[in-house]
């Protein structure tokens, strides 16, 4: 019945393989072929998101892939509205962004490869999403990162793209390290990789409460790894250097909320240990105002957009580690439309001015309105102003943090709310508004990017509803997490945290306004006179610097010693037994003289000491 | 006769070649080609006709050979020979096709191949221990003159060092055959008997003392960390094919020797050392990691790399579960392809370049695409990355190995993360960033390498797919040898 949902990940496989095999040299046609089987999966995809909504049930399918003993390892479907939520966000995003690109990559000499990996990374996030086990959820996690990898690296020749490519593989596979050991400790408790079977075994209680921590914060690992939380986010930002439409596909809307899905997914293990929500909570909560700070004080338009998305995941563990399902997976879903938005628009930006830096902009609103408008419209539902989309899930967010009673984690939040609103507005203020700079040529970018945009700005505007009381909070019903249900009901001090979000998310605008556009006061002078607080958030706080001091350093210093001591002391020690071979065989030469009288000599020594011993 | 044939078809090509007139390279050169093409089809036969639902030996020959002694010419394949098999003749084959550029002293270069394959596919095959060790040797002679002949400029003393080496180790190994043979009643060179009859049951000394020097003689081929030094020398200054042929088959003797003569003779010994061979696996992994992430030499990194892979399989083994033994036989068929495909990659490269040195490139990926293309896929491979071959044999170690060791196995996980920083970071000062101007008439990978390479890269990809191909031959033979150890 639900068969067909096999095809919406398979198409973008078949089409990857089709372009790496066949259409490689045909720039066009692979673009097309891409962009049709990636509609194609999602018209399937609405079609089972709306048999989902008629009947929302779990449906799973499954074959077996290979065995090992008793262990069977499974390739399969879990299919629940979670899944098919996902599955319509990641075949829509991916689509509008397959078509800006067109545009935005317009004469690539490398296009096929380009839509190839387009192509393969859809198809291993929707391995990702509908995955029905842990391996198949582990593969899919570790082909997005490859596509990550290749796609940021994309310009292969700039260096600069080359080791971004690698420190995001590299950053994100550290994090897996303990994803992978989780897995595996899980494993051997409960035998079997399968979801619903691990639920059950974990209903069953018999896993003691500290290995059951211990799991979660392992698999966990993995999630802060690819959701660039604090302290693995380095990464995030130098990704930045891929092409634009990949960042705002791969690295705001999907792959990077694969770790808020995975928490999601596996919430029945999460939520059965009170440690791991409350280590879910804090790496969130942190990671949400940590890079919402160095957004403030960054240049690079994208750049500030990457702390942005930093910050906005952040806020989705933060809420899933405070008990809010439905609060941290809907905001997922707005996310992923508004700042996939923000991305393409920034990208529009760049198209137009051939700059990242928001100071080579300015005065952009006249010849790019269409640009500047569905900018602002992101921005202001990223910075939560009703009724944007991304009042209601941030609203949602608040409200779970609130109850949940951890008071420095709402206090954080809520200080994140106006760093949101004022770096946001900081930089379409920056962009947009002034004068515009001397010998500039802006101009609107063509079509092809400009309606992808506009969807993804009326989804910006609207997306949000599902959780707004004109839909009676529908979302409720239907992403929900059975037994933490009634918990998320009771709301309480609702109206006093909405007002207090609005107030800072307005104060924020306000502050930008002030500073960016009306200039009553000069942010020049602001950061000379907090100099030292402006360079520590420009600097990214130094954790780059310090990582290179002490984990690479430590790495290749250990790797120095290892292959010193390979040379000369383990290689040494052969070459000695060899040498002490050569020279015992030397001096055992020294007694075969080949003189009758040598010879003599010795027999005649040899006898007398042996008549001596006799005789004494 | 069918194994006899893949067994003795190279050797008889071997031999004709010698008969052949020198001048006529051509001619030696398609003879070889073809002595080494027959087994790879015979193989395929014999993985059709290979019955996958039993743990017997299949396709025995047996004949008495020196019955005074109890030696007998046995041969047979199961389970654990048959995915031996099928890689040693495959590789041998991309080896041969890949020699079809050497120079110098052709004759007797392709001879010697075709011997080294007949004592490879032997020691795969034998079942009777006394068989198993002249092929054993056999392995040594060729490969010590391919390496010695036509190799780099340190050619003599990484040979020598080759020879003395494995001659070291096989010495004990024979002891400890002798030892099998006089302690056994009644006396055997049996392998089958031998593992089946649960004779040393309770002689936990004698299996101790045998299983060391067994241990010895293999552990240098794996090769087991303090005893693999002779690795990197071999590999630096053997010719590409004697490279692909080392890391692919050779290493894998090794392995299969403590599989196939070590655990199921003494399964006591290997319970007894169990906990040691899982903490060398350890010391393989991550000293094998770090010391390639040290290298400048891009074939020494891979040589290193070998080291690490190997640790997997032994510790895969050392678990002495199904799942892991599965992991470490399909992790060695695995690392067979992936690492012979690196190798052959650096051939490429080295004879247009005719450097090794890692910093010495830059920016190639624009100069070469297809080239880096494949290397690309050989290097994910290599990484452990999902949809490739190594990655479901590491994963199946980690499984089968971690209720066991779990501290162990939890630090060989980071060995798939130290493979990313070691492999990536090669690729990215090789192939990306701007294109070294020294490089700009380099050609891309041509017909005779594509075709070389192009099994081995359909492999990969196909075994991470579908791993069954090779998992189902295996599992019976496995799911039988286990039980043993308990």
């Amino acid at each position: 019945m639900l068969n067909y949902a096999w095809w919406i990940p398979l198409l973008p496989l078949i089409t990857f393989v089709v372009i790496i095999f066949l259409t490689g040299k045909a720039k066009n046609l692979s673009s097309y072929l891409s962009i049709l089987s990636t509609f194609v999966s999602f018209i399937l995809s609405c079609k089972l998101f709306l048999y989902l909504i008629a009947h929302p049930e779990t449906v799973e399918m499954s074959v077996e892939w290979f065995r090992t003993g008793r262990i069977s390892v499974e390739l399969g479907m879990l299919i629940d509205p979670l899944t098919g939520m996902m599955l319509v966000v990641v075949t829509l995003v991916s689509l509008l962004v397959q078509i800006y690109s067109r545009g935005y990559m317009h004469g690539d000499p490398a296009l096929s490869r380009y839509y190839a990996f387009l192509s393969l990374f859809t198809f291993s996030m929707l391995g990702l999403v509908v995955a029905n086990n842990f391996v198949q959820i582990f593969i899919g996690w570790e082909l997005v990162g490859l596509c990550s990898y290749t796609l940021i690296g994309f310009w292969y020749q700039k260096p600069e793209a080359a080791a971004a490519g690698k420190k995001a593989f590299i950053t994100t596979r550290i994090g897996d390290v303990g994803f992978m050991i989780g897995i595996l400790l899980l494993f051997s408790h409960a035998q079997t990789f399968n979801f619903l079977q691990v639920e059950e075994f974990l209903h069953r209680g018999i896993l003691s409460p500290g290995l059951l921590t211990l799991i979660a914060v392992l698999i966990f690992c993995g999630a802060i790894g690819k959701s660039a939380q604090f302290p693995l986010h380095v990464w995030l930002p130098d990704a930045m250097e891929g092409p634009t439409p990949v960042s705002a596909l791969i690295h705001a809307a999907t792959m990077v909320a694969a770790g808020v899905y995975l928490v999601g997914r596996l919430f029945g293990l999460f939520s059965g240990s009170a440690q791991a929500m409350l280590v879910v909570a804090y790496i969130g909560g942190f990671t949400a105002i940590f890079a919402g700070t160095i957004a403030v004080a960054q240049n690079d338009i994208k750049r500030i957009v990457a702390y942005s998305t930093l910050s906005q995941l952040g806020y989705m563990v933060l809420a899933l580690g405070c008990g809010g399902y439905t609060a941290g997976l809907f905001h997922l879903m707005t996310h992923a439309f508004f700042k996939a938005l923000l991305f393409l628009a920034c990208g529009s930006v760049i198209h137009a001015i051939h700059s990242q830096d928001i100071w080579d902009a300015g005065g952009l609103f006249k010849p790019m309105k269409i640009t500047a408008i569905v900018f602002l419209l992101g921005s202001l539902s990223l910075a939560g102003i009703p009724p944007f989309a991304g009042f209601w899930s941030k609203d949602e967010i608040l409200i779970a943090v609130h109850n949940s009673g951890h008071t420095v984690l709402f206090v954080a939040s809520i200080i994140t709310v106006f760093l949101t609103a004022f770096y946001s507005f900081r930089l379409w203020f920056v962009v947009f508004t002034g004068k515009e700079k001397e010998g500039s040529h802006a101009h609107e970018s063509p079509a092809v990017m400009t309606i992808p945009m506009i969807i993804l700005a009326i989804l910006a505007v609207v997306a949000g509803l599902p959780g707004s009381p004109w839909m009676g909070g529908w979302i409720h019903g239907f992403i929900h997490f059975e037994g933490l249900h009634e918990m998320e009901a009771e709301h309480g001090g609702h109206g006093m945290v909405m007002y207090l979000s609005l107030a800072m998310a307005a104060s924020g605008i306000i502050t930008a306004w002030i500073a960016y556009k009306a200039r009553w006061i000069s942010y020049e002078s602001m950061a000379g006179t907090f100099s030292s607080a402006h360079s520590l958030l420009f600097h990214k706080y130094w954790i780059d610097e310090l990582y290179d001091l002490t984990v690479i350093w430590g790495t290749m210093f250990t790797a120095r010693v290892s292959g010193l001591f390979d040379r000369y002391v383990v290689d040494g020690l052969v070459n000695g037994t060899a040498w002490v071979t050569i020279a015992m065989g030397r001096g055992a030469r020294t007694f075969q003289t080949g003189l009758v009288q040598n010879y003599m000599l010795i027999i005649f020594i040899g006898i007398l000491g042996f008549l001596l011993t006799r005789l004494l | 006769m069918l194994l006899s044939s893949i067994v003795f078809i190279p050797l008889l090509g071997g031999l004709l070649i010698l008969l052949m007139n020198r001048e006529n390279e051509w001619a030696i050169k398609t003879m070889a080609t073809i002595a080494a093409a027959i087994p790879v089809i015979l193989a395929g036969w014999l993985y059709y006709c290979f019955d996958q639902s039993t743990a017997d030996i299949q396709f025995a020959e047996k004949m008495d050979w020196i019955p005074s002694l109890g030696v007998s010419y046995f041969l047979g394949v199961d389970g654990l020979g048959l995915p031996m098999v099928i890689v040693t003749s495959l590789l041998s084959l991309v080896a041969i096709t890949v020699s079809w550029n050497i120079k110098t002293r052709v004759k007797e270069y392709f001879a010697l191949f075709l011997i080294l394959e007949t004592g490879m596919m032997g020691v795969f095959v034998a079942l009777d221990l006394f068989l198993f060790y002249i092929f054993w040797e056999l392995v040594l002679v060729p490969m010590y003159f391919i390496i010695g002949v036509w190799g780099g400029p340190r050619k003599e003393y990484a040979a020598i060092k080759f020879i003395i080496y494995t001659v070291v180790g096989s010495v004990f190994m024979l002891l400890g055959f002798l030892a099998i043979y006089f302690t056994s009643d009644p006396h055997t060179f049996n392998i089958i008997e031998l593992s089946q009859g649960n004779q040393f049951k309770g002689m936990l000394l004698f299996q101790n003392i045998a299983y060391l020097a067994l241990f010895l003689g293999f552990a240098v081929k794996v090769p087991i960390f303090p005893f693999h030094t002779w690795l990197p020398d071999a590999h630096v200054e053997a010719p590409t094919a004697g490279s692909i042929i080392l890391a692919g088959v050779l290493l894998k003797m090794g392995a299969y020797g403590l599989m196939r003569v070590c655990f199921p003779i003494l399964p006591e010994a290997a319970v007894y050392f169990a906990h040691c061979l899982a903490g060398l696996a350890l010391i393989n992994i991550l000293y094998g990691a770090f010391t390639a992430l040290a290298q400048t030499d891009l074939k020494k990194m891979i040589a290193y790399s070998s080291v690490s892979h190997m640790g997997y399989v032994l510790l895969g083994m050392s678990a002495l579960t199904v799942t892991g033994f599965n992991g470490a036989l399909l992790q060695m068929f695995n690392h067979g392809i992936i690492t012979g495909a690196l190798f052959m990659l650096v051939g490429v490269i080295y004879d247009r370049a005719h450097t090794r040195e890692i910093a010495g490139f830059g920016g190639i990926g624009k100069q070469m695409p297809a080239y880096t293309g494949l290397m690309a896929v050989a290097v994910m491979a290599a990484v452990g990355l999902p949809g490739l071959a190594g990655f479901i044999s590491e994963l199946l170690c980690f499984v089968g190995a971690f209720p066991v060791y779990k501290l162990i196995t939890s630090g060989a996980v980071l060995g798939v993360l130290l493979s990313a920083v070691y492999m990536l970071g090669m690729f990215q000062r090789i192939f990306t960033g701007e294109l070294n101007p020294k490089w700009a008439e380099l050609k891309d990978a041509d017909f005779r390498e594509w075709i070389s390479l192009l099994p081995l890269m359909a492999l990969i990809v196909l075994l991470g797919f579908y791993p069954r191909l090779i998992l189902d031959v295996m599992n019976m033979t496995i799911t039988h040898l286990i039980p043993r150890f308990q």
